[in-house]
């Protein structure tokens, strides 16, 4: 884990930049006859490098963009602004066509295993879909490395012949894996993948994904609000809040010595066995809720809910930079960052609510 | 039924469960068998008139008329009676089945056909295609039917295939709202961004993974599009629109009934019977259907049979 975090620095070492990325939606007015519309700010000037082989956690409360940011850097959502270079390629604007080849280099799982398989469908049919759109087997052959895919991600492949609805969660999400595993990606956009499981089943297929990492070679992108589940898999976190990216840390770093307010409040509310709550742990539980990205408050967009902010946190907004004594790759946007061991003491706003 | 099944008989995929429960359904059951009835009634219509030894537009002025020229009722030589022109009117409604069920089965084939892939296209490609695709289906919706059907018909003479178009014309829009407005929702599945993410074609997800998803609402809307068809060319023969006299449709037998219903209860009963049981059949039947294929049912069963890892 660390021996990958060193290696750092070398420019081909970098799998995807994302690059001042904006993305926007226009969403209609809620009043009627309203010829405005509404600009939701999904994900506001983001830049983050994902590295070859490790596993990148984005994590963040639900709506913080962080799903977004994932379908933006596959291309399922066109951007607004920002670019997205995979493997040294910009195809932040690149055709459908010229997207086709990258295509079979990045794929993603999904969240919801009920939703990602088409219910119409056999397994056998679903799995083998990589292979007809691409041209890469047919017939026999094709049927040969289906069968060769659920072996590798735990189905039995004499269920080939199934349909979604008879498996299980768990089985389902197989399915997803070996589905976007045919191609041999390099980048796995893991969306939530254990999140709609039973908790039985999400180390199941946590440990299937690390396995799955390890003989492959794979870089995963894996999205998570389960913080525990954070910390098991990946190497690296990135911290996002209300579309921007808070706080970069190695997962270790992020844990131990957290520099974001926000972070700090999001492991405190990191349910832990009653064992481990020993000491100086606190709880905080900030005040209200995130505000809406159809209005982001200026500066620092968490300085409305956070209790140690200043009158400069309104109108500077704060860069990802070390802070303190950190390592080079542990960066937070924050003008007033923790100390190692420091935790929030308050949980009011600083400022009153404007 | 494309079963599919091969080795593996506890393979049963959502059609056929939809299968099986459509067997279950007793009302289904015998809508199914009426219909089969009339198929085969429309089929072996030159038989029932090489049995009777009538022609459907043979006239028997001497035995299938009173004295005073009225139509004579049901008997032995006549079985549903004769028409106001002597005809045996057996005979002539067991033709005038091949022209519904032609009619029906063809219009509403036309027009799910055309609705489907319109309405996928409209909901998959949405912005410009969507908004022209959908005008259309408006300006369709919202011309009167039979001032148009006259108008044609004044035009280029009235004839089978004219009154299957113009059904056809006026059906396929409200099969191609329906579809769009299921394709909107489906499209919003993480299984077409998978197959976007795989880099499959426009045509690939709409085809592959949408339309067997629209597949079960479109049968449905098949099996209740049809009596529709059925009436609607009953009207139009009615009015003359149709088929050309003398042969026989269960509008033109009707129209022909009007000047005798006082006095020839057969002549207006009998073809009014046949219209009626046959879109009764068809809607059970597409009733039978949707309960089959409803996708409430098919998530409970989905669930009840969960498979052994």
């Amino acid at each position: 884990m660390t021996g990958r975090i060193s290696r750092d620095g070398a420019k081909s070492d970098v799998l995807v930049s994302i690059e001042h990325v904006v993305k926007e939606f226009k969403v209609r007015s809620a009043r009627l006859f309203a010829r405005t519309k509404d600009i939701v700010h999904a994900v506001s000037d983001v830049t983050l490098d994902i590295r070859r082989g490790e596993t990148l956690a984005l994590v963040g409360e639900t709506g913080c963009g962080k799903s977004t940011l994932a379908r933006c850097v596959v291309r399922l959502h066109d951007l607004t602004s920002g670019r997205i270079i995979f493997d040294g390629q910009d195809i932040s604007s690149a055709s459908e066509r010229a997207m086709r080849p990258v295509r079979r280099r990045m794929q993603m799982i999904f969240q919801d295993p009920y939703g990602s398989l088409n219910p119409r469908r056999r397994v056998g049919s679903i799995i083998g879909d990589p292979f007809e759109i691409h041209d890469l087997a047919r017939g026999d052959e094709r049927i040969r490395q289906v069968r060769h895919l659920m072996e590798l991600v735990g189905l039995n492949p004499e269920h080939l012949n199934r349909f979604p609805g008879d498996f299980s969660g768990g089985q389902r999400q197989r399915v997803g894996i070996a589905r976007a595993l045919a191609l041999r990606p390099d980048l796995m956009v893991c969306d939530e993948p254990v999140s709609a499981l039973d908790v039985s089943i999400q180390a199941q297929i946590l440990n299937l994904l690390g396995d799955l990492q390890e003989e492959l070679g794979l870089t995963y992108l894996f999205i998570s609000h389960d913080l525990s589940v954070v910390r098991h898999v990946s190497d690296r976190v990135a911290v996002m809040y209300l579309g921007t990216v808070v706080e970069v840390a190695p997962v270790h770093a992020l844990y131990t010595h957290p520099r974001h307010p926000y972070t700090n409040a999001l492991l405190s509310a990191m349910p832990i066995r009653a064992a481990e709550r020993a000491g100086d742990r606190t709880e905080v539980i900030l005040a209200g809720d995130p505000p809406s990205p159809m209005d982001p408050p200026s500066g620092c967009r968490f300085h409305p809910r956070c209790p140690r902010a200043q009158a400069r946190c309104a109108i500077e907004t704060p860069v990802l930079t070390r802070r303190l004594h950190d390592a080079s790759e542990h960066v937070t946007a924050c003008h007033f960052p923790l100390a190692d061991g420091e935790s929030l003491v308050s949980e009011a706003p600083a400022m009153a609510l404007s | 039924m494309t079963a599919g099944v091969k080795a593996d008989i506890r393979v049963r995929g959502p059609w056929t469960l939809a299968l099986e429960r459509l067997r279950n359904d007793k009302a289904g059951k015998v809508a199914a068998l009426v219909i089969c009835a009339l198929v085969l009634l429309a089929l072996l219509a030159p038989l029932f008139s090489r049995l009777t030894g009538h022609g459907p537009a043979e006239q028997f002025l001497d035995i299938g008329l009173s004295p005073e020229g009225v139509p004579t009722g049901p008997s032995r030589r006549f079985l549903l009676g004769t028409d106001g022109l002597g005809r045996d009117l057996l005979v002539r409604i067991v033709y005038g089945t091949r022209v519904s069920l032609l009619v029906g089965l063809l219009a509403s084939g036309t027009a799910v056909l055309v609705g489907t892939v319109v309405g996928i296209a409209a909901g998959w490609y949405g912005g410009v295609v969507d908004r022209i695709l959908s005008r259309a289906m408006d300006v369709f919706l919202a011309l009167p039917f039979l001032v148009f059907a006259l108008a044609l018909v004044a035009v280029v003479g009235s004839s089978l295939t004219i009154s299957v178009t113009v059904i056809a014309m006026f059906s396929w829009a409200s099969v191609g709202r329906i579809v769009r407005a299921e394709t909107l929702s489906i499209r919003e599945h993480a299984y077409v961004q998978a197959a976007r993410l795989l880099g499959a074609s426009h045509a690939r997800i709409m085809f592959i993974e949408i339309l067997p998803n629209v597949a079960a609402t479109v049968i449905v809307y098949t099996t209740l599009l049809i009596p529709g068809a059925i009436v609607a060319e009953a009207t139009l023969s009615f009015l003359g629109l149709s088929v050309v006299p003398p042969a026989p449709s269960w509008g033109n037998i009707l129209s022909d009934a009007m000047a005798y219903y006082r006095v020839a209860w057969w002549f207006i009963f009998f073809p009014g019977a046949a219209l009626v049981v046959s879109t009764l059949a068809f809607n059970i039947l597409g009733d039978s259907v949707r309960d089959a294929l409803d996708p409430k049912l098919d998530h409970d069963s989905g669930a009840a049979h969960e498979a052994t890892p």
